[in-house]
């Protein structure tokens, strides 16, 4: 046990908490990024990351027809090509849970899991009441993951143990139905050393995955920040051997971007974190990208955003 | 010493590429011996890769609603903006066109005016091309039918070499006029001209995207320009027979519409790059 249910004892392991080095983080972030994955390992990259993605569509003006068409895409990415990999998760928002499940399972998809975004997502501003039953909805729909956001309000002010009982109660809500995401919105939380905090404060409160952002706030996964994240899970496997998850989103676009990530996991977490249960990509438009350096590879020739879906 | 020009060290400038309306170097890193026409060392312009082509193609494709979008009246002021701008540049370009074409200052000058000026008749083409080309067709039944010509897409152009600048600007004009946007590779022995020109484009108000330049070996880019799948129509006029071909092959894979022209000032090279929409409209109502 690293803590124990008192709230200065949380106060106090997070103070323990090493701060981080900027500079270097940059600096080592900036020395993986410029690393080269040609041919095979490309290949094979590409194909990882498709595995890898929460296959994400997070619009106000989201409608059953859309969710459905990301759900086929879900499944089947390429429909020109069977030998793609379907993609890690659809995530969606709490009311269209339910057509994204039946949508998967009626085509085939039954074995992708529905993540919902909760808890009053992006702000985190609503009662806890809300909260809990924003979680619950989702769950009862049929979501096997629930991203919910933290208070970053009450992280930044200091108040850690708000957050941190907020986490516990909805991991409660989750039970063993449904995994939990716990998205920091890096891009509020200011610093480097904040991020460190916070990603031990949510696998402390029982997150099976840390997430960088929501995807409304710039910046968003930045390599620095999800570099800093890498580093938690690793140290807190070797805490307490218990592998937990790590999720950028927001910002991971083209096929580069996503190999680049794939870099830091490798090198910071290690090869053990290579896989879609440890490692999630949120995106929607990369998928795109990647089938497109996909046909390139296999055809020889450059591809044309024509022959994939536009979503 | 006072105005001795000894005094100075030369800032010597780095001749760039063009793409999305910024000046980057080859995302290769490589650059090629450029000599004027008398076997002397003049430049260091970049070597473009395929993959400097990729990123053209996507910024040309990205800008191409934009500027089909945008009214034929507002390209023509952005061609005519251009031809004033060039107009401002006419020394540099001269001293650039003596260099590598070895011709006189006079003929030099009169290159660039000639460049100008084809700017401003390809800039008045911009809102009348379809009134040309265009037509209601009678057709039997009780319907209107119109043909209007529209913009292919995204084009390649392989420039041809001397006169540079008038071949570069004429190929240029004629395929943005009516809305296309372009990725224009540069003849391999006269690229400074191009990279000045498109200084030029970028103070014109012109969309990033819109036009994008590599210089380099065309003999390099020619099978990914002509197997790129995003891109709709090649302006082969500066390749080799060998090259043409070449592209003819590969180009088949899209149905991309592969043209050579021989005359710079032509309202065909307008047209050659576009396509012809048919829209019917029932009478009476």
């Amino acid at each position: 046990m690293i803590i124990d249910s008192s709230e200065g004892s949380l106060k106090a392991f997070l103070g323990t908490l090493p701060t981080v080095d900027e500079v270097g983080v940059q600096g080592r972030a900036a020395m993986l990024a410029t690393r080269s994955v040609k041919t095979t390992s490309k290949a094979w990259a590409i194909d990882m990351a498709i595995s890898m993605i929460d296959l994400t569509t997070l619009e106000g003006a989201d409608t059953p027809g859309k969710v459905r068409a990301i759900c086929a895409k879900a499944v089947r990415p390429d429909a020109m090509d069977l030998s793609v990999p379907s993609v890690g998760a659809v995530c969606v928002y709490n009311d269209m849970v339910r057509t994204a499940r039946s949508a998967l399972d009626q085509i085939g998809g039954s074995s992708i899991p529905v993540a919902a975004v909760a808890t009053a997502f992006p702000s985190g501003r609503a009662s806890f009441a809300v909260k809990a039953q924003d979680t619950l909805d989702a769950i009862n729909a049929g979501a096997g993951e629930i991203d919910m956001v933290i208070d970053r309000g009450a992280f930044l002010s200091g108040r850690y143990s708000e957050v941190f009982d907020e986490i516990v109660k909805i991991k409660e809500l989750c039970g063993n139905k449904a995994h939990l995401k716990v998205i920091l919105e890096t891009g509020e939380l200011v610093t480097l050393d904040n991020v460190r905090k916070a990603s031990y404060l949510a696998m402390l409160a029982g997150a099976d995955f840390i997430k960088t952002s929501t995807g409304k706030v710039v910046p968003a996964a930045t390599a620095p920040v999800v570099l800093v994240m890498l580093e938690a899970v690793r140290d807190f496997y070797s805490m307490t051997k218990t592998r937990i998850g790590v999720k950028p989103a927001g910002g991971i676009r083209t096929t580069k971007d996503a190999i680049k990530q794939l870099v830091l996991v490798n090198e910071i977490a290690g090869p053990e974190w290579l896989n879609p249960q440890l490692f999630r990509i949120g995106a929607s438009a990369l998928l795109n990208d990647l089938l497109l350096q996909r046909m390139k590879m296999r055809d020889g020739y450059y591809a044309s955003p024509s022959y994939v879906t536009m979503d | 010493m006072a105005g001795n020009d000894s005094s100075r060290i030369d800032v010597q400038k780095t001749y760039k590429l063009f793409i999305g309306g910024a000046f980057p170097r080859s995302e290769s890193g490589r650059t090629y011996q450029l000599k004027d026409s008398k076997g002397n060392h003049l430049a260091n312009p970049c070597l473009a890769s395929r993959k400097d082509l990729r990123d053209a193609v996507v910024v040309a494709r990205g800008a191409l609603a934009g500027w089909s979008g945008a009214t034929a009246y507002n390209r023509g002021q952005i061609l005519y903006r251009m031809a004033e701008i060039l107009e401002g540049r006419t020394s540099q370009l001269v001293t650039e066109i003596c260099a590598l074409e070895g011709v006189t200052a006079r003929a030099a000058t009169l290159q660039v005016q000639e460049s100008i000026d084809l700017l401003v008749w390809y800039a008045g083409w911009s809102d009348k091309i379809s009134a040309l080309a265009g037509s209601t067709n009678p057709v039997s039944g009780p319907f209107y039918n119109f043909s209007i010509p529209e913009p292919i897409g995204v084009v390649a152009i392989f420039a041809a070499a001397k006169p540079s600048l008038l071949n570069f600007v004429g190929a240029i004009a004629s395929v943005i006029t009516s809305g296309n946007t372009a990725i224009v590779i540069a003849a391999e022995k006269f690229p400074l001209p191009a990279i000045t020109f498109a200084e030029c484009m970028a103070t014109s108000d012109l969309p990033g995207g819109v036009v994008n330049v590599l210089t380099g070996f065309s003999s390099e880019l020619v099978p990914w320009v002509a197997s790129h799948m995003d891109i709709d129509a090649i302006d082969a006029s500066g390749l080799t027979p060998k090259a043409l071909k070449e592209v003819q092959i590969a180009g088949v894979q899209n149905l991309k519409r592969i043209k050579v022209h021989t005359s710079v000032k032509a309202e065909q090279r307008i047209l050659d790059f576009m396509e012809i929409k048919t829209v019917w409209h029932p009478i009476g109502i």
